[in-house]
């Protein structure tokens, strides 16, 4: 993992940002978001862990599938409006006949116990991916302009209203995510003789 | 699936766009309304048929919105897939490119840096819910050491995921969950 935005790699070309996010997509069951994290941050070395959380911030504030927002954005900031279409065909475009197909196969297959039971184990897994990769970059934290033990509350107070209490999602971003956009603004306040910012 | 008319593809493709841009947290958040469209209203697709899509999406490689085009097919074909993919997917896939320009441009303003890095936590905060609620969904708590040894084996090791969700589908698939 590279924690430093100056010694990242990058894709050499539209068709390296298609094949990348079409291998990435076919790894991913049960949600891509896992996958991303480590074939984007740990293998390509693409993005930082910081820059992965920043994308998927804004990825999950705007309405549309998060793994697809962030491929869009990724694809973009490499090669432009081009790119950010590489990247979300990579995303779709093999899943989307495989998922097809499957769904062609699968009124034969619905009733076999091994199969309902193999697909119950693949999503006990995708959910602790999932976890797993929040664990992960917790870490990206660390170079938060708001204290650790503020980060902490904010994201606990996030998932017990969106997990536990069952609240609209669009509440909890709305009303949590100005409190801590509004607490973080006020600990960016610029010091010294640093130039004010609009 | 022969039987639907080209104006209820219209019907259901300008639906798709509306909702889409009301998919904040993905298009499964909006999931319970085109369940009120497809089965309730138009009669397009089967209760059984609605959840099947869900799971076979989950069950496939790649994002899960992917369970809006099942619903397409199984509704009308390949141009139910069509119409139901491209309205999900046009309007956020716009918005989100225009509003990462937006943000890209303007990096250094505090206001942008105040925003990134007051969803920071909330982000990981979702994501943790997302996997807490996925775990739900499975009554009984079989597969919740599952769950935890992927989580644990995700975070600590280099693991290929694969072989993780490999090892989920053979415990299944052999009853133990």
């Amino acid at each position: 993992m590279i924690d430093d935005p100056h010694l990242l790699a990058q894709p050499s070309s539209k068709k390296e940002l298609f094949v990348a996010f079409t291998l990435l997509a076919l790894q991913g069951f049960g949600g891509v978001i896992a996958i991303a994290q480590r074939v984007l941050c740990e293998q390509r070395h693409w993005l930082t862990r910081e820059q992965f959380v920043e994308i998927l911030a804004v990825a999950q504030v705007l309405p549309g599938p998060n793994v697809c927002n962030v491929a869009l954005m990724i694809g973009d900031r490499f090669f432009g409006w081009r790119g950010a279409f590489a990247a979300l065909a990579g995303m779709m475009a093999v899943p989307l006949v495989i998922v097809l197909i499957l769904t062609a196969l699968y009124a034969q297959y619905a009733m076999n116990p091994a199969v309902s039971g193999a697909l119950r184990g693949m999503g006990a897994v995708s959910a602790g991916l999932i976890v797993g990769t929040g664990l992960k970059l917790v870490g990206a934290l660390r170079s938060n302009p708001m204290q650790a033990p503020v980060c902490g509350a904010f994201l606990v107070v996030a998932f017990a209203a969106v997990a536990l209490l069952r609240w609209p999602l669009v509440w909890v971003i709305l009303a949590l995510g100005l409190a801590a956009c509004a607490y973080a603004w006020m600990r960016l306040r610029p010091r010294f003789a640093s130039p004010e910012q609009p | 699936m022969s039987g639907v008319l080209p104006a209820d593809l219209v019907a259901l493709f300008g639906h798709f766009l509306l909702l889409s841009l009301l998919s904040i947290g993905g298009a499964i958040t909006v999931a319970p309304d085109m369940h009120r469209v497809m089965v309730s209203q138009m009669g397009l697709l089967s209760d059984a048929q609605f959840n099947a899509s869900i799971a076979i999406a989950q069950a496939s490689p790649g994002p899960n919105v992917l369970f809006v085009a099942v619903m397409g097919y199984q509704a009308a074909g390949l141009a139910g897939a069509a119409a139901t993919l491209f309205g999900i997917m046009l309007p956020s896939t716009t918005l989100a490119l225009a509003a990462a320009r937006w943000g890209h441009a303007r990096r250094e303003w505090r206001a942008v840096q105040a925003f990134k890095a007051g969803m920071a936590p909330i982000v990981i905060g979702l994501l943790f819910s997302t996997g807490w609620i996925l775990s739900a969904q499975t009554p009984g708590w079989h597969q919740i050491p599952l769950t935890v040894a992927a989580a644990i084996l995700v975070w600590r090791t280099r693991v290929h995921l694969l072989l993780l969700v490999g090892a989920g589908a053979v415990c299944g698939a052999m009853g133990w969950i």
